[in-house]
C-alpha cells in the first residue's frame, strides 16, 4: 500500500483522443442496477420464505450497524483524500467507545458523545504527528496505534470501572456501567403504513415496503447527524476550495506545496477529522447499538469500514452504498440469522452463475469455470443444510467483506498519493 | 576509502541502537507519569519488576514465552521485508494450531513420526490460510491488511464451531474445558530440566533454527535477495527479472508457514492439546516485535525477550497493588515510540551519509590522486 | 554548495536567459527565486525592492510565477481545478474563474479547456496549463524551467512564439536551458552559470554556440558523432510484427504498437525517435519480457526468445540502461554493492548456485567504480547519495560488465552531467567496435543523430520513418515525430544552410 516517492517521473503519456470528465457512472446505469438487485432479492424471498431477508426489523437493524461501519468508511476517506493512510481507524473506534462510555454513564449521553468524538480526534492528531511530522509509514503507524489504543482502553477501563461508584452501577474491567439512551424516533405514520404493507409478503411491494420502513422506523439521532454528516463532507470536500486544497494533498502534495498550500496543515486536519469521525461510529456503537462500553464491541468494523470506503472507491456515495451492504452483513446475527444467511447462499449461487456467464462471455474460461464450480459447490451446501451454524452467522460481514473487495477492484481510483510519505520541500 | 566506510558502519550502528533505546526510555517515562497519575510509586514498581524478572525461575519463563514470540515476530518479518502486512498472523497460527492438534490427538504413532507430522500440519494449514490473502492480492488486488484481518475473525469462526463436544473436541476436567483430544505422551517435545527453575521448552532450539534460516536465506542466496528487492522497489525488481505476483505469494505462503510454528511451543512443549484457552493475540505481539527488532533476527529475538520480561513483572506487580494492565499501555507506547524513533534515526542518518559522501568527494577532487593517471 | 556569488539582473520586458550544463546549479537557483528555498546569504530586489521569499506565496505575491520543467500538475484533477488551486481567493472556483480561464487562453493563444481531466492531456498541453497558472495568478516574471526538455523542434517554435507574445505585453520571461541553440535563437540576454556561479552575461548577436559552451563547461562541448561505421550483417535482434493493444475501462481500444519488425546487426546502433508517450517504452518492455505481447516474435542472436521470461533474456546477453533509473535501475537505499547484484543475481561474479557470492560482487563493484570512473567515497554507500551521472555511469558499467550481445539504452544521458555524458557516449561507442547491437531510444536529437547508425521514428505506435543520420537535421526528424512526415525522409539542402550554425 506504501508508495514511494522518487525523482525525475518521466512525463505522462497522452491519452486518447476521447475526453473524460469527471462523473462516476450515468445515473440511468445506477438506477437499473438498484432495480436489478431488488428485484433478484424479492424472488429469493418468495423462494425461500426467510422473510426476514427484506423486513423492516432487518433493515432497520441494518441500518444502524451500517452507521459506524459508514463513519469509519468516511473516517478514512477524508485521511486518504489527504493522502494519509489510516489503518489505526480501528484504535480510534475503541477509544471512542471508551470515552462514551465513561464520560457517559457519569453524565448523560449527549457528552458521552462528545467525549467520543474527542478521544478519536486524539487518536487521529496522534497519526498525524507520526506520519506527518516524522514520516512514519502510515500502515506502521496505524497498527502501532491499535495497538496503543487497545492497551490504555484496557488500562483505563481497569482504572475507572472496577471499583466504588462504577462497580456498584455495574461496571467491571470489560465494560461500563450502562449509559441512559439517546433519543430514537419514528416518521409518524409512515412507519405503520409501511409495515402493514409489509406484512402481506406480496412480491417486490413487500419487500419494497420492508426496506422503506426500515429506513423510517426507530431511528436515532446519531443516525440522522451521520447522513448530515455524509452529506456535508460531499459538499467540504467537492465544492470548497478548503476541500480542494485538501484533495490535492492527496494526489500531488508537491503541486499544492508549489502553490503555495500548507500541505502539513491539510494533512492534520484531515487526519484529525477522520479520528473525531472514527470516534463518532465508536460512540455510536456504546451508546445506541448497546448501551455500554464493551471491550472488543468495535470487532473489526474499523476495517470493514476501510473495505465500504475502497468499494465505493474513496467518494462518498458509494461509501454509504458499501457501508449498507456491510451492515446488512453484519445485523444478520442480531435475528434470527442462521434462516437468513441460508436464504443469502442461494442468492449467492444466483450471482456466481451470472459472473460465470459473464465470464464465459468474454473467454475467460478458466474463471468462468471456477465461478461456476462454487456456485455447485454453495448450492450444495443450500440444499444440504436447512440453516447455517450461529457461528459462521457471526462471520458473515467478514466473508462478505472479502467477497465484495475480491470481485469489485475493477475501476478504483485511489488518491494519487495515498500513502505517500511526504516531506516539505520536495519540490523540484 | 575503506576508513570511511568503516567509519560508515560504526555510525550506523550506533544509530541503529539509539532507536529502540530512546523507544524504550520514552516508554519508562510515560509508564512512570501514568503511574504517578493514579497515585502510586512508580519506582517500586521498577524495582519489583527488576527483582522479580531476573530471578532464575523467571528467566525460564521468560524463554519458553520468548521462544512462541519470536517465531511469531520472524513470521511477520517475512512479510515486512517484502513490503506486505501480514496482520493475519494471529488467525494463521490458531487455525494451524488447532488442526495439528487435531490430527495429534488421532496419532497413535511414535513420536519421531508424530512429532513431525504434526509440525508439518501446522506449517501447512498456516501457509494455505495466509496464501488466500496472498492469492487475492495477486489476482484481484485486494489489500492484504484487510483481507488478513477478516481471515483471522473467519477462522475465530471456525475454530469456535469445531471446537464443540461432538465435532472435533470433547469436554474435560469436570466440564469446564472443552478441548481437543490431548496428544499422546509419546509427542511431547522434550524439555530441559533446569531443577527448580522449571523446564526450559526444547522448542526453543527450533526457534533458533528459524532465525538462523531467516537470516540465512534473506542475506545469503539468490531468492532472498529477490525478495529483498521486491520489498524494497517493485519496479526495479521487475526490470531485473523477478516475478513479483509469484514472490508475493511466495512470501506469504512463507510467512504462514511459519506463522503455523508459532503455536508449536505451547502445543508440543505445554498444553499438549487445543482448548479455549489456548492463547490468543500472539499474533500482534509478533508485529510488536518485528517492528521493535526492525526484521533483524537478532533484534527481533531481544525484542521478544524485552516483551517476555514485560509480561513477567507486570504480572506480578498486579499483587503489589498495581494494575497488570500496564503492560498494554507500556507495549503501545514502545511499538508508537520505537516506528517513530526509527524514522528519526533514518532521516539523520541518510543525511549524515550524504554529508559525509560531499565531503569525502570534495576532498578527492582537491587532492589528486593515482585514480586520474589511469586515462 | 549549490550556489555562490550569483549575480543576475534581469530587465523588465526581455527574454533572458539562464544557461548551464546539468548540476551547475540553475535549479537550486530558481527555487530561491520562487521561494521554495532560502539562500544563505546575498539579496534579491524586485522593481528596486528588496524582498524575501519564505514560501511561493510570497514570490507570487510578488508577481513571480514559476513554471516548473518537472509538471506540478495533479492528474486526477480538471485543468481548472489545477488552475484555481491555492488561489481560490481570486475568481473563486466556479463560473468566474472558468471565464478568467478562458480569457486568458485566448489572449495569448494557449488553447486550454477547463473542465479536461488532467491525465487526458498531452505534454505540450500540460505545459500550456503551467504557464496559464502563473497568469491566471497575475505573473508579471515568468521563469520557465527546462521548458523544451520534452518538446519537439515544431512546438518549441510554438512555445517560443508563446513567449514573444508575452514579451509583447510587457511581461518578462526568465528561461533555463542548456539547449544553446535554442537559447540564441528566443533570448534577449543570456547569463551563464559554471559550477554554481555566474560567469558572464552575453547578448545573442555577439556570440556563438561554441562560445557559450566554453563559458558553460570551460571548453568545447562533447559531441556524441562517430567515425567508421562498424556495422556487421549479422543480424542479431529482429522483431517481427509486435503488436500491442490495451482496452482501458470504458472499453476503448487503444493500439500502443503496430506491427512494429526492424533488426539490429551486431555492431550497429539503432535510434528510434519518437515523441515520448508513442509507444517507446512499451516496446523497451516488450522486448526486455517485462510486458506481454498479443502478437509477434523476437529473436535474440538466431533465438526465438518471445516468451522467455526476463530474467533469461537478460542472462542470454540483454542489457538494460532504464529510462528511469530509480525506478527500474536502481535500489535507492541499498549499498552500491547491492545494486551491481541487480538484474544479475543468477550471474557471475554475484553468485554461486543459489547461493550469493558476496564477496565475488564487492570485489566486482570496486572494479566497475574504478573502470568507469564512478564517483563514490566507497561500495557501501547507498545508491541515493550519488550523483545522478554517477549512478548512470554504475548502471552502465553494471550491464556492459556481463557482455551483452545487445544493449537497450533508454534515455541514458537523461539527467546527467556533461562529463558523464560524454564517459556514456563513449562506452556506447567502444562496445559498437566489439560487435555490440544497440537500441537507443532518446530525446536528445542530437545524441540520436550523433551515435546512431539507422534512424527510425516512432509515431502512435507504429515506425512511421526512417532516416539517415549522417544528413539528417533535428528539425526534419521532428516533423516526423508529430506525424508530419512519412516514409525514408530526405535531407533537403536548403534547410541545411539555415541551420547549420545552431546545431551541435
Amino acid at each position: 500500500m506504501t508508495a514511494t516517492m522518487t525523482d525525475t517521473p518521466p512525463p505522462a503519456a497522452p491519452k486518447a483522443d476521447t475526453e473524460r470528465t469527471r462523473s462516476g457512472r450515468p445515473l440511468g446505469q445506477i438506477l437499473m442496477i438498484v432495480a436489478g438487485a431488488l428485484l433478484l432479492v424479492a424472488a429469493v424471498r418468495v423462494i425461500t420464505g426467510a422473510n426476514q431477508l427484506t423486513s423492516d426489523g432487518q433493515v432497520s437493524a441494518a441500518l444502524s450497524l451500517a452507521v459506524p461501519i459508514g463513519l469509519a468508511g468516511l473516517a478514512g476517506l477524508w485521511s486518504e483524500r489527504s493522502g494519509v493512510v489510516n489503518i489505526g481507524l480501528e484504535g480510534m473506534m475503541i477509544l471512542g467507545t471508551f470515552g462514551a462510555g465513561w464520560i457517559g454513564w457519569q453524565s448523560n449521553p449527549w457528552l458521552g458523545l462528545l467525549c467520543g468524538i474527542g478521544f478519536g480526534v486524539l487518536g487521529g492528531l496522534l497519526h498525524a504527528v507520526a506520519t506527518v511530522t516524522f514520516g512514519v509509514d502510515h500502515i506502521v503507524s496505524g497498527v502501532a496505534i491499535n495497538l496503543l489504543a487497545l492497551g490504555t482502553t484496557q488500562y483505563l477501563a481497569k482504572l475507572f470501572f472496577t471499583d466504588g461508584k462504577a462497580a456498584d452501577a455495574g461496571g467491571n474491567p470489560k465494560q461500563s456501567p450502562p449509559v441512559d439512551s439517546l433519543p430514537n424516533f419514528d416518521i409518524p405514520g409512515l412507519s405503520d403504513a409501511l409495515h402493514s404493507l409489509e406484512n402481506h409478503h406480496w412480491f417486490l411491494i413487500s419487500d419494497l415496503a420492508g426496506i422503506l420502513g426500515g429506513l423510517v422506523t426507530n431511528l436515532s439521532v446519531v443516525t440522522i447527524l451521520a447522513f448530515a454528516l455524509f452529506i456535508a463532507s460531499w459538499w467540504l470536500l467537492w465544492r470548497t476550495p478548503f476541500g480542494l486544497r485538501l484533495r490535492s494533498c492527496g494526489e500531488n502534495p508537491v503541486a499544492a506545496e508549489s502553490l503555495g498550500v500548507n500541505v502539513y496543515k491539510y494533512k492534520y486536519a484531515a487526519v484529525a477529522v477522520s479520528g473525531g469521525l472514527a470516534g463518532l461510529g465508536g460512540a455510536f456503537l456504546a451508546l445506541v447499538t448497546s448501551h455500554i462500553y464493551l471491550e472488543n464491541q468495535t470487532g473489526g468494523r474499523g476495517y470493514i469500514g476501510l473495505a465500504a470506503m475502497i468499494f465505493g472507491n474513496w467518494r462518498p456515495g458509494g461509501l454509504a452504498m458499501g457501508a449498507g451492504l456491510f451492515g446488512y452483513s453484519d445485523a444478520l446475527q442480531l435475528r434470527n440469522g442462521g434462516q437468513t444467511v441460508h436464504a443469502l447462499l442461494l442468492l449467492l449461487v444466483v450471482l456466481l452463475v451470472a459472473m460465470a456467464g459473464w465470464k464465459m462471455y468474454k473467454k475467460a474460461h478458466w474463471q468462468g469455470g471456477i465461478s461456476l464450480f462454487v456456485g455447485a459447490l454453495v448450492l450444495l451446501w443450500y440444499l444440504v443444510t436447512d440453516e447455517v451454524p450461529s457461528d459462521f452467522v457471526g462471520a458473515t460481514p467478514y466473508v462478505v467483506t472479502l467477497l465484495v473487495l475480491s470481485l469489485s477492484a475493477q475501476r478504483l481510483r485511489m488518491p494519487k498519493a495515498d500513502g505517500m510519505r511526504y516531506r516539505k520541500g520536495q519540490g523540484k | 576509502m575503506n576508513k570511511l566506510t568503516q567509519r560508515i558502519d560504526k555510525e550506523r550502528l550506533l544509530l541503529a541502537i539509539a532507536a529502540p533505546l530512546l523507544a524504550i526510555v520514552a516508554a519508562l517515562v510515560v509508564t512512570t507519569l501514568v503511574i504517578l497519575a493514579t497515585g502510586k510509586n512508580p519506582f517500586d514498581a521498577f524495582s519489583d519488576m527488576v527483582t522479580y524478572g531476573t530471578a532464575s525461575d523467571s528467566q525460564v519463563y521468560i524463554l519458553n514465552k520468548a521462544t512462541t514470540y519470536y517465531l511469531a515476530g520472524v513470521a511477520v518479518a517475512i512479510g515486512f521485508r517484502m513490503n506486505l502486512f501480514n496482520i493475519g498472523v494471529d488467525g494463521q497460527y490458531r487455525i494451524a494450531a488447532f488442526f495439528a492438534a487435531v490430527l495429534g490427538g488421532a496419532l497413535t504413532t511414535p513420536g519421531w513420526i508424530s512429532i513431525p507430522l504434526i509440525i508439518l500440519c501446522a506449517m501447512g494449514t498456516g501457509a494455505v490460510w495466509a496464501g488466500i490473502a496472498g492469492v487475492l492480492k495477486v489476482t484481484r488486488g485486494v489489500s492484504e491488511v484487510i483481507s488478513t484481518i477478516m481471515l483471522n475473525a473467519i477462522a475465530t469462526a471456525i475454530i469456535a464451531y469445531l471446537l464443540q463436544p461432538g465435532k472435533l473436541a470433547e469436554l474435560q476436567a469436570g466440564g469446564t474445558v472443552v478441548s481437543t483430544k490431548p496428544l499422546r505422551s509419546s509427542s511431547y517435545f522434550f524439555q530441559i530440566d533446569t531443577g527448580p527453575a522449571g523446564e526450559l521448552w526444547g522448542f526453543i532450539f527450533i526457534a533458533v533454527l528459524v532465525g538462523i534460516a531467516y537470516w540465512f536465506v534473506l542475506g545469503r542466496t539468490r531468492f532472498g535477495f529477490d525478495l529483498r528487492t521486491v520489498g524494497q522497489s517493485e519496479s526495479a525488481a521487475a526490470a531485473s527479472g523477478v516475478s513479483v505476483k509469484k514472490m508475493i505469494a511466495t512470501s506469504m505462503l512463507i510467512s504462514g508457514a511459519i506463522a503455523g510454528l508459532i503455536g508449536m511451543p505451547t502445543l508440543l512443549n505445554d498444553s499438549h492439546q487445543f482448548s479455549n484457552d489456548f492463547p490468543t493475540g500472539i499474533g500482534f505481539t509478533g508485529i510488536a516485535i518485528a517492528l521493535l527488532g526492525r526484521n533483524n533476527p537478532v533484534g527481533i529475538a531481544l525484542g521478544a525477550l524485552l516483551w517476555g520480561f514485560l509480561e513477567r513483572t507486570t504480572n506480578h506487580l498486579e499483587f503489589q497493588g498495581y494494575d497488570k494492565e500496564i503492560l498494554g499501555v507500556i507495549q503501545g507506547v514502545i511499538v508508537l515510540c520505537v516506528v517513530i524513533a526509527y524514522e528519526v534515526v533514518r532521516r539523520y542518518g541518510l543525511k549524515r551519509q550524504q554529508q559525509r559522501v560531499g565531503a569525502e568527494l570534495a576532498a578527492q577532487a582537491a587532492a589528486p590522486t593515482e585514480k586520474q593517471e589511469v586515462a | 554548495m549549490a550556489n555562490k556569488d550569483i549575480d543576475i539582473t534581469v530587465r523588465t520586458g526581455t527574454v533572458h536567459a539562464l544557461c548551464g550544463e546539468n548540476g551547475a546549479g540553475k535549479s537550486t537557483l530558481m527555487k530561491i527565486l520562487y521561494g521554495m528555498q532560502q539562500p544563505d546569504e546575498g539579496t534579491i530586489t524586485v522593481n528596486g525592492e528588496t524582498v524575501t521569499f519564505n514560501n511561493p506565496a510570497d514570490a507570487i505575491a510578488r508577481g513571480i510565477g514559476m513554471v516548473h520543467q518537472h509538471f506540478m500538475l495533479a492528474d486526477n484533477l480538471t485543468v481548472l481545478e489545477n488552475v484555481v488551486l491555492g488561489a481560490e481567493k481570486l475568481y473563486g472556483i466556479g463560473a468566474k474563474a472558468r471565464a478568467k480561464i478562458k480569457e486568458l487562453s485566448d489572449a495569448y493563444g494557449l488553447n486550454v479547456r477547463p473542465d479536461v481531466l488532467l491525465e487526458e492531456l498531452g505534454v505540450a498541453d500540460r505545459q500550456r496549463v503551467e504557464i496559464l497558472k502563473v497568469l491566471y495568478r497575475g505573473a508579471k516574471t515568468l521563469i520557465l524551467d527546462e521548458p523544451t526538455a520534452v518538446l519537439v523542434p515544431q512546438e518549441v517554435e510554438a512555445l517560443f512564439d508563446n513567449l514573444r507574445e508575452l514579451k509583447a505585453e510587457g511581461l518578462t520571461v526568465i528561461f533555463i536551458s542548456h539547449k544553446l541553440g535554442e537559447v540564441l535563437s528566443v533570448a534577449d540576454e543570456i547569463t551563464v552559470i559554471r559550477r554554481g556561479t555566474t560567469v558572464g552575461t552575453v547578448e545573442p548577436a555577439g556570440t556563438t554556440t561554441k562560445q557559450l559552451a566554453e563559458l558553460m563547461v570551460g571548453s568545447e562541448l562533447p559531441t556524441p558523432e562517430t567515425e567508421e561505421s562498424t556495422v556487421t550483417d549479422v543480424p542479431l535482434l529482429k522483431l517481427d510484427g509486435l503488436r500491442l493493444a490495451q482496452t482501458d475501462l470504458d472499453g476503448v481500444e487503444r493500439i500502443i504498437l503496430d506491427d512494429i519488425s526492424f533488426t539490429i546487426h551486431k555492431g550497429e546502433v539503432l535510434g528510434i525517435a519518437g515523441v515520448e508517450g508513442n509507444g517507446q517504452s512499451e516496446l523497451v518492455e516488450a522486448i526486455m519480457g517485462i510486458r506481454a505481447l498479443n502478437a509477434g516474435a523476437i529473436a535474440l542472436d538466431g533465438t526465438d526468445i518471445s516468451h522467455v521470461p526476463t530474467r533469461r533474456r537478460r542472462e542470454a546477453g540483454v542489457g538494460y540502461i532504464p529510462e528511469d533509473r530509480h525506478r527500474h535501475g536502481l535500489l535507492l537505499e541499498a549499498p552500491l554493492w547491492e545494486n551491481r547484484i541487480l538484474g544479475h543475481v543468477t550471474e557471475k561474479p554475484n553468485s554461486r548456485g543459489q547461493l550469493l557470492d558476496i564477496r565475488g560482487a564487492r570485489s566486482d563493484t570496486e572494479r566497475i567504480i574504478e573502470a568507469y570512473d564512478v564517483r563514490t567515497p566507497g561500495i557501501d554507500v547507498t545508491a541515493a547519495s550519488l550523483s545522478g551521472g554517477n549512478q548512470q555511469k554504475l548502471i552502465v558499467g553494471r550491464e556492459m560488465s556481463h557482455e551483452p550481445k545487445l544493449l537497450i539504452a533508454a534515455h541514458p544521458t537523461r539527467g546527467v552531467d556533461v562529463g558523464a555524458q560524454a564517459a556514456i557516449w563513449d562506452h556506447i561507442r567502444d562496445a559498437r567496435r566489439e560487435g555490440l547491437a544497440v537500441l537507443l531510444i532518446s530525446a536528445d536529437l542530437d545524441e540520436l543523430i550523433g551515435l546512431s547508425d539507422t534512424l527510425r521514428v516512432m509515431y502512435r505506435g507504429r515506425l512511421v520513418a526512417d532516416a539517415d543520420p549522417a544528413t539528417i537535421t533535428p528539425e526534419e526528424l521532428g516533423s516526423a515525430m508529430t506525424g508530419a512526415a512519412t516514409g525514408h525522409l530526405e535531407h533537403t539542402e536548403d534547410s541545411a544552410e539555415d541551420h547549420e550554425d545552431d546545431a551541435r
